[in-house]
């Protein structure tokens, strides 16, 4: 305890909204005030911290009685968070930033523990893909080469307007991280996937689109696709696994090679839940830092286990292989091209649960870049905004906790004394352009196809 | 005449049967249906595997009996699972009263998923709330519309508009109203549950409301006269007269509305997410997994069959507090 104390005060002066968290840590961590909580989430192999936090009894080590339900849709569940019909909820990152500035539903959403890393993949129809095919360059074993770029989509796109027809692709959502990194995989290959213009109405996102983007709940994704409604998808596991293991589509690329190591889900609560039970929603996520920790230790060693979780029906539910497909480290592309993805779910390492601002900054540059955001912002109120919603504080008292009580080491976490919650310039896009969360009016110049400053739709 | 055609057919007197006409009879009643099941099956078996899905092969009888084993053996694992969370509970109570022994504690409810059987209860116990409440408005109603034909035709257009509505036309509406105004800090019933059972009461009044209204206009004029007559009062002239004498048209409307509530629980929680039946055949389409089919298409079976029972029950019901024992046949 003496040396924790002597962390904390260390830390004083980092950042001033950390003092209340401080001295309420100094002394022991409280009962928490809500004990039977109810979380949502959406089938998708990354809720895993949430499923694994329950089975492995960790919600319960720290007096929390959870009850996990499946929601029909990401909008059916951020509605469950703002009612209070759920307590919490794994979201899409772009959720509660979306909420907070107003986008769609309006209220106060934070995150305090951001929930993984990657884990989306795009997929085409089997038709597509054999006309994307002929043009790509091979390795020696006759495989293509990897990662597979728009500019060899470029062609079928443009051979099925030709003949008068629409391409159309589904994503699962409009703030959603498959959204928007779908439009970035498309506009690096010179698609353009169309703009958004709230302020006179049209919330669509096709305006000037070359690709037509819709949304489709994650689960419904390989039966739209196999309907014909849709040429191809971008969403999270197991639906692009399903694709292949069903023969009705080609998984192309991971996000993991279009945006190294790209934030994912979050978890998102309520700001008013967080200032009325502050040791339930440090106790919430101390029990998912454990759960994220628990599925990358030793190696991904306990991820099979995990899988037979998550294959149970009330969790994902999809069988056991489709999801141990990705799980475990491998991604199948075409058929049988099963290839060594060690990262492609990554729930702890690489300070994954941590809630960066960058992140946050990032998910709004693209909102502003296709027209979300209709009008330019300055950088000051990129970093503001980022600071509302997400909340390093928290994450920092469950985690300094934790390490109090021996159940993790200071060495699993961001050096919290220095950090700055702004991660240095990212360099690994599919296209090469680094991305500075400190500068993101300076990175939406650096984009080709996208709003630039002063320009309003 | 008579005579002659005794001769012929060989029957003895009047419209009796021989021992071994009736003995036929029961066979045919006893074997006619058990053919009629075996063919199904086969047919079913034979079709089954004719259909291929991106899920695999469509289900034959044969993948729904392991389902059904599955899903039970399923049902005691989640019960064991039950047991060992109280237990875990009682003892993490224990050890905080120790500490703090302020502290109150409290045994909550079991946090893991509901089984298959759990998902029919809960549709069971949703499905008799929309009825019953859809009865505790219908009947009342049904009667003050049949005893004043001006009161029928201003309501009339009325009822028939609404009488075709579809649940899912109403379950928008229902959930906005909901959430809008049953507001408290801890509901005694859930959100989801008032939106299924008002969704069932929306869609299975009609027939009730309809049939009673008829079965009361047409109470035989001669019996209200002899209520005249003793000087009923109206409470008295319904208690009395209206009520019994319309009792098999009632129920008639009843059984007929229980029917349409089942049908449209399930489509409700299937649309609204709330528990029950629908929502494990909902569950088991996005999870996709090889055993989906066959787990929906067990659900599709139970469904049936708990229709039947409850029409049955209704029957019996009927049969019981109706004065008019052939009506219940209709």
């Amino acid at each position: 305890m003496l040396s924790l104390k002597k962390l904390l005060i260390s830390s004083f002066f980092t950042a001033a909204s950390c003092v209340v968290s401080i001295s309420s840590v100094a002394e022991e961590l409280g009962y928490p005030e809500k004990e039977e909580l109810t979380f949502g989430f959406i089938k998708l192999t990354d809720m895993a911290p949430i499923a694994i936090a329950y089975e492995n009894g960790y919600f319960e080590d720290e007096g929390l009685y959870v009850t996990i339900e499946a929601q029909a849709n990401w909008k059916v569940l951020l509605d469950g968070v703002v009612d209070g019909r759920l307590d919490g909820a794994h979201m899409l990152a772009g959720q509660p930033i979306a909420a907070t500035i107003g986008y769609g539903t309006q209220a106060n959403i934070i995150t305090p523990f951001s929930m993984d890393l990657n884990g989306n993949g795009i997929t085409v129809s089997n038709q597509v893909w054999e006309k994307m095919k002929v043009n790509m360059p091979k390795q020696a074993d006759g495989r293509v080469q990897l990662p597979v770029k728009a500019d060899y989509l470029k062609p079928v796109v443009e051979e099925i307007r030709a003949s008068g027809k629409p391409f159309n692709m589904g994503m699962v959502f409009p703030v959603s991280t498959h959204n928007y990194e779908l439009r970035y995989w498309l506009a690096a290959g010179g698609l353009h996937p169309g703009f958004y213009a709230p302020h006179k109405g049209d919330t669509s996102g096709q305006l000037d689109a070359d690709v037509f983007l819709s949304v489709t709940p994650p689960p419904q994704m390989p039966a739209t696709l196999e309907a014909g409604t849709i040429q191809g998808y971008c969403v999270g596991e197991p639906w692009n696994q399903q694709a292949v293991f069903k023969g009705i589509g080609v998984p192309i690329i991971t996000d993991y090679e279009i945006w190294k190591n790209n934030p994912e889900k979050v978890f998102g609560i309520t700001e008013e839940f967080a200032e009325k039970y502050p040791n339930t929603t440090v106790r919430i996520v101390r029990a998912l830092i454990r759960a994220a920790k628990w599925l990358d230790e030793n190696d991904n060693a306990n991820r099979p286990a995990a899988v037979k979780i998550l294959s149970q029906s009330n969790y994902v539910g999809a069988d056991y292989e489709v999801i141990a497909n990705s799980m475990t480290g491998t991604f199948e592309y075409e058929k049988g091209d099963v290839r060594s993805v060690p990262d492609f779910n990554v729930f702890f390492r690489y300070n994954a649960t941590y809630p960066y601002y960058s992140d946050a900054i990032w998910y709004l540059t693209q909102m502003r870049r296709w027209g979300q955001i209709s009008e330019d912002k300055p950088d000051a109120w990129y970093k503001e905004t980022a600071a509302k919603v997400y909340r390093p504080d928290i994450y920092k008292t469950a985690a300094l906790s934790l390490i109090a009580e021996d159940l993790a080491s200071p060495s699993e976490f961001p050096d919290f004394v220095k950090e700055t919650g702004f991660k240095p310039p990212q360099t690994e896009f599919i296209d090469n352009i680094t991305y500075d969360g400190s500068q993101p009016n300076a990175y939406l110049e650096s984009l080709v196809i996208g709003l630039k400053q002063g320009q309003k739709l | 005449m008579n005579a002659l055609i005794h001769k012929f057919t060989g029957k003895t007197s009047d419209g009796e049967a021989t021992l071994s006409e009736r003995i036929f009879t029961s066979l045919k009643v006893a074997t006619l249906p058990i053919f009629g099941i075996v063919v199904f099956l086969l047919l079913w078996s034979l079709a089954a595997k004719q259909i291929d899905t991106s899920l695999g092969k469509f289900p034959g009888p044969q993948s729904v009996a392991q389902e059904v084993v599955g899903l039970y053996n399923e049902h005691v694992a989640e019960r064991e699972k039950a047991d060992a969370f109280y237990e875990r509970q009682e003892k993490r109570n224990a050890a905080r009263v120790a500490k703090d022994p302020t502290y109150e504690p409290r045994i909550r409810n079991y946090t893991g998923k509901e089984t298959f059987l759990d998902q029919i209860v809960t549709s069971l116990i949703t499905v008799m709330s929309g009825f019953i409440l859809a009865a505790v408005f219908a009947v009342p109603l049904g009667v003050l519309l049949g005893l004043s034909s001006a009161f029928n035709t201003a309501v009339n257009p009325i009822i028939q508009i609404f009488k075709p509505v579809s649940p899912l036309a109403w379950l928008p509406l229902v959930t906005m109203v909901v959430s809008a105004t049953y507001v408290s800090d801890d509901p005694f019933f859930a959100k989801s549950f008032v939106n299924s059972v008002i969704t069932v009461m929306l869609c299975c009044i009609w027939p009730m409301i309809i049939n009673t209204s008829i079965g009361v206009a047409s109470v035989d004029s001669d019996w209200l006269n002899v209520g005249k007559v003793l000087q009923l009062s109206p409470i008295k002239k319904i208690q009395k007269i209206v009520l019994p004498a319309s009792i098999p048209a009632i129920f008639t409307g009843m059984r007929m509305s229980l029917g349409i509530a089942w049908m449209v629980l399930i489509a409700a929680e299937m649309l609204a997410q709330n528990p029950g039946l629908g929502k494990f055949i909902w569950d088991e389409f996005q999870n996709g997994s090889s055993s989906s089919l066959s787990r929906i298409m067990t659900a599709v079976l139970v469904i049936g069959l708990i229709g039947f029972c409850l029409d049955r029950a209704m029957l019996v019901i009927q049969r019981w507090v109706s004065w008019d024992k052939a009506s219940a046949a209709r």
